[in-house]
């Protein structure tokens, strides 16, 4: 973290009943220019932080920092924040046009200056020509789109994204992706961008916040968060994981020895576990391999074999867990295992994370 | 909904029996207002069908009772009629809206008492509030002429202008909370977050979007003041006699088939402004796109 972050979270709670918490001790920092997502499960709380920092909601407890200054005080319309609603929120009344200028008029800018800024908006998202259509008559990409750039024509240094791409098929949505983080590298706006879709949080951002039940799991880049996951939620949430069940029963450097179903021995990079007790092993399906040249070695049962191309995805029953699974490239030397053969697969101590159980 | 080829004998009878029990329905809220048109036309100074009339004689009918209505014993009350209602639906828009919005937001309390208190002089009898009201207004119009030194002829205008206001405010506050209801409050969260202050998003974002409901019920506002005869004879005089008040003395005093032709213009006037105001709403409403979106 930098010297002078451009938005701080200090110990915020939020409660709209004033007797469950929604929101519990968040704190977060995020620098100025940074691409941040808050990436996490329905009813996490996400919406929530969103609209405490755009001034649609207030902090029950704790402050929210912009550019040093505490805006718990500041009413909405004076925090000059950009902000994409998940519903996009155009003005249905006015043209696509009359809508980007809206917040050039607000401050007061001339006729000249307000076309000029509305069409350079529009063309940094590809819309040029739709400038004198209403929202009613465009698709829901395209309004995506225009709801992009109103966020953007005013130069606010923040933009606030709520679950902006969540309506989209597919491919327009990987489309967008591309787009949204082109321009946050053309502008170097700061973008706080909220999403459940976990493969959006990693292609976008530069460090993403994993939300679940009101607080921050885990603040990371989007490979330490991958690879090195801080607890048993994170490692679920994000990416595909198998884990095994065990208990602590010893330490060696900087790795746990686990005791897992039927005795048997493993050693894992001590992150999360407890000095004894039950953890939780969390590993990564690449980094699984046949054969015994790692240093944790155990038997599988090959359960079911997918053919994926460049790889065959594998399901294995492993001390007890049928739903393991492993990915076997697809190179001809391999000698491929058959359903129901018994393997040795194996990997090594630093990809196996003991985590809290 | 045409009868599909399936019905029975009993669906093929009531489809008949509904459509002539609704012809009936209609007849008797209609034929009422009808029947007047013909014998304003009347050449005589009676409240009946002559027989020359039903036999369709040229001598039967004249125009004479449409010159008596643009005499200056009918224009003043016209012209009064409207000083009162255009008034009293600018301030019962201007109330009943605010009032809507209020009473849409989620933290204000007692919402269904306040809503109550502001729909109740829709539903108490005229003739009670109408008392109540000269109660409540007789020293409240002293009290301004004392202390502002206005002419008692203002002042018995703005009593009935503030009496119609508040007889109007339900019309505007039910329409627009209808149109409120499909409202999305995020486009007032968005336009804040462009930097617009509250009364900048209310005329540019949240007014043309509940136009429609305004007109809806600015209209009925002006209906009711414009029809309105109870309130007016309990706090008017000779100065503030509206159409309807003339209407009733006539009605009572002199009998005259006047009456009938100012009716009949009446009506017309009332089709005209209910038209041209649809079709402004449909025109405003077609602007806001709703019918397009999703
Ligand atoms: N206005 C409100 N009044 C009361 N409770 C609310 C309100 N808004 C949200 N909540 C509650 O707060 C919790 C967090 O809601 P929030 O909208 O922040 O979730 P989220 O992380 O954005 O979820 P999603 O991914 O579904 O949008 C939820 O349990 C929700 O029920
Ligand atoms: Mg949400």
């Amino acid at each position: 973290m930098g010297d002078n972050p451009y938005v701080i979270f200090d110990h915020v709670q939020k409660s709209y009943d004033g007797k469950t918490l929604v929101v519990k001790d968040l704190n977060l920092e995020i620098q100025k220019g940074e691409f941040l997502t808050m990436l996490g499960p329905s009813g996490s709380g996400k919406t929530t932080c969103l609209m405490m920092l755009a001034g649609f909601e207030t902090a029950t407890y704790g402050e929210i920092l912009l550019g040093g200054k505490a805006i718990n005080g500041i009413p909405p319309h004076k925090r000059g924040i950009g902000m994409v609603f998940q519903n996009y929120a155009l003005f249905p009344h006015m043209t696509v046009a009359e809508n980007l200028s809206f917040p050039l008029e607000v401050r007061g800018m001339s006729k000249a200056v307000r076309e000029e800024k509305v069409q350079k908006a529009l063309d940094m998202v590809r819309m040029g020509a739709f400038g004198g259509r209403r929202p009613a008559q465009m698709s829901g990409g395209q309004q995506q789109r225009i709801a992009v750039a109103r966020a953007l024509v005013f130069d606010a240094e923040l933009v606030l994204m709520d679950e902006p791409l969540g309506a989209l098929d597919k491919q327009l949505r990987e489309e967008m992706q591309y787009e949204i983080k082109h321009i946050h590298e053309n502008l170097g706006v700061t973008v706080v961008y909220v999403t459940h879709d976990q493969s959006e949080a990693l292609t976008m951002s530069d460090n993403i916040a994993v939300f679940n039940d009101g607080r921050i799991q885990q603040l990371a880049a989007p490979d330490v968060l991958y690879e090195q996951p801080d607890n048993a939620f994170v490692a679920q949430f994000i990416g595909e994981n198998n884990t095994l069940l065990g208990d602590v029963i010893g330490f060696e450097n900087n790795n746990a020895i686990v005791e897992a179903a039927g005795g048997i021995k493993l050693k894992a990079l001590k992150v999360a576990c407890g000095d004894s007790g039950q953890t939780q092993l969390s590993i990564r399906p690449e980094r699984v391999h046949l054969g015994a040249q790692d240093e944790n070695v155990v038997d599988a049962k090959v359960e079911e074999l997918i053919y994926l191309g460049d790889h065959i995805r594998t399901r294995l029953t492993v001390l007890g867990n049928s739903e393991f699974v492993m990915k076997i490239p697809n190179s001809t030397k391999q000698n491929m295992p058959t359903i129901g053969e018994t393997v040795q697969i194996s990997w090594n101590s630093e990809d196996c994370r003991a985590l809290d159980a | 909904m045409a009868l599909p080829i399936y019905a029975s004998t009993g669906q093929k009878i009531w489809y008949y029996t509904f459509r002539v029990i609704c012809g009936l329905v209609f007849f008797y809220l209609i034929a009422p207002i009808f029947v007047i048109i013909p014998l304003s036309f009347n050449s005589g100074d009676y409240f009946t069908y002559t027989p020359e009339m039903l036999a369709l004689k040229k001598e039967a009918f004249s125009l004479q009772h449409y010159y008596s209505a643009f005499s200056d014993e009918w224009r003043i009350p016209l012209i009064n009629s409207f000083k009162i209602a255009i008034p009293a639906t600018i301030f019962s828009v201007t109330l009943g809206t605010l009032a809507a919005i209020g009473l849409t937001q989620s933290h204000v309390p007692f919402k269904k008492a306040i809503m109550a208190i502001l729909i109740s002089p829709m539903i108490v009898p005229l003739v009670v509030s109408g008392y109540g009201m000269t109660l409540f207004y007789a020293p409240l119009g002293n009290w301004f002429v004392n202390s502002f030194g206005m002419d008692e002829t203002s002042v018995r205008f703005l009593r009935v202008i503030f009496a119609h206001t508040v007889l109007g405010i339900p019309f505007v506050i039910i329409t627009v909370t209808a149109t409120l209801a499909s409202f999305d409050n995020s486009l007032t969260r968005a336009a804040a977050n462009m930097g617009a202050g509250p009364v900048r998003t209310f005329f540019k974002i949240q007014m043309p979007l509940i136009l429609p409901g305004m007109i809806s019920g600015g209209l009925f506002a002006f209906i009711t003041s414009f029809d309105e005869v109870v309130v007016v004879l309990f706090l008017g005089a000779a100065e503030t006699q509206t159409l309807p008040w003339q209407m009733f003395n006539g009605l009572r005093e002199q009998i005259s088939l006047t009456i009938l032709a100012v009716a009949t213009l009446l009506i017309v006037f009332s089709v005209l402004l209910l038209v041209t105001l649809e079709f402004l709403r449909r025109r405003s409403e077609r602007l806001r796109g709703v019918e397009m979106v999703q």
